[in-house]
């Protein structure tokens, strides 16, 4: 798809199909997922709920619940497809190569052990120079904690994750995510239940941070603002697709995709004028999904072919890859 | 100018500290708020987590009791808690809560939890309820074969329709909104904002919209109000409030919103940056609650309590910035 020196890529997902056993049969969330993320490159998977963007990131990190089937496709890690990898480098992949933090600090955080004792636990296995020596283990915590701006270091790795405000306990998140050097950190709506002004100060954290250590970031958000905030680069997603991705600047231009401009005129905005009336129907029965394009029942534009044929990705814009037959 | 329907007046709302030691203590969940609401005006309430939005609309409906303070109702003073409101009263104030997973009963249908509000409040005769349950789910533009569904199978935008279309059945004359549309998506929540703009031109209604999202109060709202920490910081019409906002605990909150276009980030203040957390409402700081945060601060507002100060018709603040 995209033409990059084959080295500086540090994910590269390919045609990627996911589906989960329930009792009513296999549901298909990811319908030939294509993803690319270049070294040090901040990126946003952007979509609706249950479109599919907690699997793709969970399949990357290799975190899928064990009622997750992959049906088809590939991911490159550093080159390594990951589906052929031993045990043992999937547990290298997870304490060296990926960290991630999830949405909810408080389900993330061990609720018995102090922040220090989970602290230390990470930068124990993440194999860096002198991971096992305690002194080392303390200094290198507290400057993660430092470095997050979290005043007075000492006394949180003493604290209990209760003691502390959902504000500075998604900070400590950040902290252990980037406490030892990362390819890639994966943020999982990491301020969906934080009030506003402190996720402001949550994502210039994680934006700075990712930018000294040169890891590359995806973050997952159904928030379009927040992905401008933050990214370079900004994936849409719908239904288990990837319906467009461009640089953010180039998206929030021109959005191409039908269901990026239906999303972008329900957005509330701040200089008024009121909402749009949103996007008729609803996200498309998993179990069944329609043959096509998943977004074509939904589509005012849709066209014959749109019901019969998945469209691929076209690029009417350079460097702006959209998934719809009205740019073929 | 239409008549104001609701007052508010110094409401406070204290909640006892658990425990031997904390025996005097109080959270301060509000503490002296005042405002109106008039017919078929939607008064925006806005804050952070804790800022006592919430605690504010239960005492209105009257789940929780009033510490001190009035509220009236077209002139009656409705402060007494909902088990010893007269029927006629409970009627006209109605509430749609945040999360309609839980506030719906999983257990009945929808035609069910339409039917309770009917029957308790004798709105019709038994045998025209399922006229007008049917009258009332067109209304919010629910497919009628739903009507003999449980809630479980329904979608969460679809839940939040039956949710207001429970409050509708008593033809109430305000409908309180806590967070309608924070656990939807966007798509959801656009339809259903549109479809309560339209209720309310129909009906006449008056909304107190709570909500921590200042973007979609700009869109819905004739009047905002910004509390923080059991206070009202500032209360102005929306066009003044997102012009020229005055307080600084505004222009921080406006300036960390998120926002999608060049056009919207002209309304960012830019000489204010997001610093500090909500302090717990159980140690208020002394003066201006506000003080810990606040980039302007004086050495007064670490004694003195600010007043509400009106500095243009309609535009109050509540900071020393401007008692000068």
């Amino acid at each position: 798809m995209e033409k990059h020196d084959n080295s500086e890529i540090v994910v590269d997902v390919k045609e990627l199909y996911v589906s989960y056993r329930t009792f009513k049969g296999y549901v298909k969330v990811l319908n030939g997922v294509n993803l690319q993320v270049r070294k040090g490159e901040k990126i946003s998977i952007v979509g609706e709920t249950g479109c599919g963007k907690t699997t793709t990131v969970n399949a990357i990190a290799q975190i899928l619940p064990r009622n997750a089937k992959i049906d088809g496709g590939e991911i490159f890690f550093n080159g390594k497809d990951e589906f052929k990898m031993s045990s043992k480098e999937i547990k290298n992949l997870r304490s060296r190569g990926i960290s991630v933090i999830f949405q909810d600090p408080i389900a993330s955080l061990n609720p018995v052990f102090t922040i220090g004792t989970q602290m230390r636990e990470v930068i124990r296995y993440s194999g860096i120079e002198g991971a096992f020596n305690k002194e080392v283990q303390q200094e290198k915590a507290i400057n993660a904690l430092k470095e997050t701006s979290l005043p007075d270091p000492e006394r949180i790795l003493e604290s209990y994750p209760f003691q502390l405000s959902g504000g500075m306990r998604q900070r400590i998140c950040i902290a252990m995510a980037l406490a030892t050097p990362r390819d890639l950190v994966i943020a999982d709506e990491p301020t969906t239940n934080l009030d506003v002004t402190i996720q402001d100060q949550v994502l210039k954290t994680l934006k700075k941070r990712v930018e000294d250590k040169g890891s590359a970031l995806i973050l997952i958000t159904h928030s379009l603002g927040v992905a401008r905030e933050v990214a370079d680069r900004i994936y849409v997603m719908y239904a288990g697709n990837m319906v467009e991705t461009a640089s953010s600047k180039e998206l929030f231009r021109e959005a191409l995709h039908p269901y990026t401009q239906g999303l972008m005129s329900c957005i509330p905005k701040l200089s008024g004028g009121g909402i749009a009336e949103g996007i008729p129907g609803h996200i498309p029965n998993y179990l069944d999904p329609p043959k096509g394009c998943r977004f074509a029942p939904r589509c005012k534009k849709a066209l014959d072919i749109c019901h019969t044929k998945k469209p691929p990705m076209f690029e009417p814009i350079k460097e702006h890859y959209v998934a719809c037959f009205l740019y073929n | 100018m239409q008549e104001e329907i609701l007052k508010v007046t110094g409401l406070k709302k204290y909640f006892p500290v658990g425990g031997k030691e904390n025996k005097n203590k109080f959270v301060k969940a509000i503490d002296g708020i005042d405002f109106s609401l008039r017919r078929g005006e939607t008064l925006g309430l806005v804050g952070e987590s804790g800022s006592g939005k919430s605690t504010t609309a239960y005492t209105v409906i009257g789940m929780y009791s009033v510490t001190e303070g009035s509220i009236t109702f077209k002139g009656k003073d409705i402060s007494m808690v909902t088990s010893k409101r007269p029927l006629s009263l409970k009627k006209e104030i109605q509430m749609v809560f945040q999360d309609p997973g839980t506030s719906l009963n999983p257990q009945r249908t929808v035609y069910k939890i339409l039917e309770l509000p009917l029957k308790i409040h004798k709105i019709c005769p038994p045998d025209e309820y399922p006229y007008e349950i049917a009258r009332l789910m067109r209304m919010v533009e629910l497919p009628l074969e739903y009507m003999h569904k449980y809630p479980g199978s329904l979608g969460g935008g679809e839940k939040q329709m039956v949710a207001i279309a429970r409050a509708l059945a008593t033809r109430p004359s305000i409908i309180v909104l806590d967070e309608p549309t924070s656990a939807l998506d966007v798509s959801v929540q656009a339809k259903i904002i549109n479809m309560l703009l339209r209720l309310q031109k129909e009906m006449n209604l008056s909304y107190l919209f709570i909500t921590h999202d200042l973007s979609l109060m700009r869109n819905v709202a004739h009047r905002v109000a910004i509390m923080y920490l059991g206070k009202i910081a500032e209360i102005a019409p929306t066009e003044s409030f997102f012009r020229n906002p005055q307080h600084p605990y505004t222009q921080m909150l406006l300036s960390s919103i998120p926002v999608v276009s060049e056009e919207e980030e002209k309304y960012k203040p830019k000489r204010i940056h997001s610093q500090g957390e909500i302090p717990s409402p159980v140690n208020v700081p002394k003066g201006c609650s506000f003080n810990t945060r606040c980039p302007f601060v004086m050495e007064i507002c670490k004694e003195v309590d600010p007043q509400m100060l009106e500095i243009k018709e309609g535009h109050s603040v509540r900071c020393h910035l401007h008692s000068k």
